[in-house]
């Protein structure tokens, strides 16, 4: 029986969509691997035990919380002691943290303080009797490696928006959890967070993406792009990097090759080509649609959908037929 | 200030790749190479510091087999000061394996910073920089897409979803490098003259087998061919129709 550390992340004191998934995750294993226990661990500001609950509801066994003023926003140093202590602590074979900003910081520290390496970014997870093998993309997702995990514990970072979260009852017993270090003597703390309120879907998590190009040829024409993804109601906007090197849009926006990657059920391309570094972020969307003037844009061997043509004159028409067909649905 | 850049070889990306024989890496015939992406911005921010400050050393290192002296050359050819080649023919899957063989290396020198891009686009994985910190328990920011030092301390900006943090840390430190923060100078001709007199120092590296195994390469399957299903505004209800229906997406 081997028991699976989750770490549980959140924001302002609201769980992230990434928290479920790593906790569905790490139940996946533990039932795979002989039915042992999901440690979760979830550290906030005072009062974010209150988040324990969801992560129950989800599979883990066992939610351990520490609350501190400094745990407020990311405090990688004490958090990553205080990781590897549960983890210990909880005698987890494996983990699983999400590959987001945060786990793809706060994950290989706790790699380094166990002395086991860290499968980043992973896509798949098959785990049984006492070994576990994952899938992780690499040469930006023209090639995925198999990988197996032989170190104790075998730690796994999982792409984001992957890994669907299922609702599964376990107890969610809290345990406080002492962290080793003091978190308010960590050499590194977050001054300030700007955005990230909750009105604003990210990429990383919206069911549906519309990304903007060049063919858009001027910064306030993304309001077809921003109107489009309104239309949707459920989707975030991207962009290409020549657009956020030009400034239009921040480079948090960007889609690619040295950007994000996305997977989402839907990805409308908007006056983009297609040039290989943007396909290295969003080949794996599930539908694929695009629009743009040149028949020949590579953007087309890939679209599931493409129509041919100006983007000025296909995108109104367009946002009246999606925001219709949403309010038809009802 | 002393100031330490990691950097690593890796294949131009705009081919389609073949895999080796052996099943379980990338074969490399015809494949172009180049410093990785992020590791060019890391080599830009510890040139801009060093000038800033006015005084200073800054030193690149790289991991692997004698190719990787190329890479270490056109840092030098950039303005870095001096490499370090850390000789491994086979650098295997792990990346906590890289950061021991890297870190055995750095902690010889107080370093005032150590840069590393924040990722690297062949192997994906975001791991070595914070894990070199962690062995050498400095404190680590990663990512960072802004950065002011002076006077022992720094501040940095990092790109969260949807969000961004402004971190303070002190001095050493390491910092991992995203883009956004600089657009890397191109070599000069006096640059790529001057670097083939720049001491390049090869050592063997102490690379262990590490704790993951790479079983597996494969190429990702094929999608279907694209379908252009019209064109122009009359082409709007079709797509309606195809998402609803076949897409089922609306």
């Amino acid at each position: 029986m081997a028991n699976v550390f989750a770490f549980a992340e959140q924001r302002g004191g609201e769980l992230r969509k990434v928290a479920l998934e790593a906790v569905t995750a790490a139940r996946t294993i533990a039932d795979a691997t002989g039915g042992g226990e999901v440690h979760a661990l979830l550290v906030g500001a005072p009062g974010i035990a209150a988040r324990a609950a969801a992560l129950g509801a989800h599979g883990a066994d066992v939610v351990h919380v520490a609350e501190h003023a400094a745990f407020a926003n990311a405090n990688p140093e004490a958090a990553a002691a205080l990781a590897a202590a549960v983890l210990k602590q909880a005698n987890a074979r494996s983990a699983v943290f999400a590959a987001s900003a945060e786990g793809r910081d706060l994950a290989p520290r706790v790699a380094a303080k166990l002395g086991v390496g860290l499968a980043s970014d992973v896509t798949e997870i098959s785990a049984s009797g006492d070994s576990i093998q994952v899938k992780h993309p690499t040469h930006t997702g023209k090639v995925i490696a198999t990988i197996a995990l032989t170190g104790n514990p075998a730690i796994v970072a999982i792409r984001p928006n992957v890994f669907a979260p299922k609702p599964n009852a376990r107890a969610g017993r809290v345990e406080t959890a002492a962290p080793p270090l003091d978190p308010a003597a960590s050499r590194v703390v977050v001054r300030e967070m700007r955005g990230g309120g909750k009105a604003k879907l990210d990429l990383s998590e919206a069911p549906v993406i519309v990304s903007g190009g060049r063919g858009l040829k001027a910064a306030e024409n993304f309001k077809l792009v921003e109107d489009l993804a309104a239309a949707f109601g459920n989707a975030a906007v991207g962009a290409t990097r020549a657009v956020t090197d030009d400034g239009w849009r921040p480079h948090s926006d960007q889609i690619g090759q040295t950007g994000r990657v996305v997977s989402p059920e839907l990805y409308v391309a908007v006056g983009i080509s297609g040039a290989i570094q943007h396909l290295a972020g969003m080949r794996t969307s599930r539908t694929i649609v695009a629009i743009n003037k040149d028949k020949e844009a590579p953007i087309f061997k890939l679209a599931d959908y493409g129509i041919v043509g100006d983007v000025f004159e296909i995108l109104p028409p367009l946002i009246e037929a999606v925001r219709a067909a949403r309010a038809h649905k009802g | 200030m002393k100031i330490a850049v990691c950097i690593k070889r890796v294949p131009v990306m705009d081919v389609k790749f073949r895999i080796a024989a052996d099943g379980k890496s990338i074969d490399e015939t015809g494949l172009k190479f180049d410093v990785n992406d992020f590791d060019l911005w890391a080599v830009e921010a510890a040139l801009q510091l060093k000038e800033k400050t006015g005084e200073g050393e800054v030193v690149v290192f790289s991991l692997g087999p004698d190719a990787v002296q190329e890479q270490i050359r056109k840092a030098l050819s950039m303005g870095v000061d001096r490499g370090v080649h850390l000789k491994a023919d086979r650098v295997g899957g792990d990346p906590l394996s890289i950061a021991r063989a890297l870190t055995a290396e750095l902690k010889a020198t107080q370093w005032d910073v150590i840069f590393f891009g924040k990722v690297a686009i062949d192997s994906a994985d975001q791991s070595v920089g914070p894990m070199v910190a962690e062995l050498l328990g400095l404190p680590c920011v990663s990512a960072i897409s802004s950065l002011e030092i002076a006077s022992g301390r720094g501040t940095a900006k990092r790109e969260l979803e949807s969000a961004s943090e402004i971190v303070e840390f002190p001095l050493p430190v390491v910092l991992t490098v995203d883009e956004g923060l600089n657009k890397e100078r191109l070599p000069s001709l006096k640059g790529i003259m001057a670097a083939k007199k720049k001491p390049l120092e090869s050592k063997p590296a102490q690379i262990d087998g590490g704790t993951l195994n790479i079983v597996r390469m494969e190429l990702p399957p094929e999608r279907a061919a694209g379908r252009i299903i019209g064109e122009g505004a009359a082409a709007v209800p079709e797509l309606i129709r195809l998402l609803q229906t076949e897409a089922k997406v609306l």
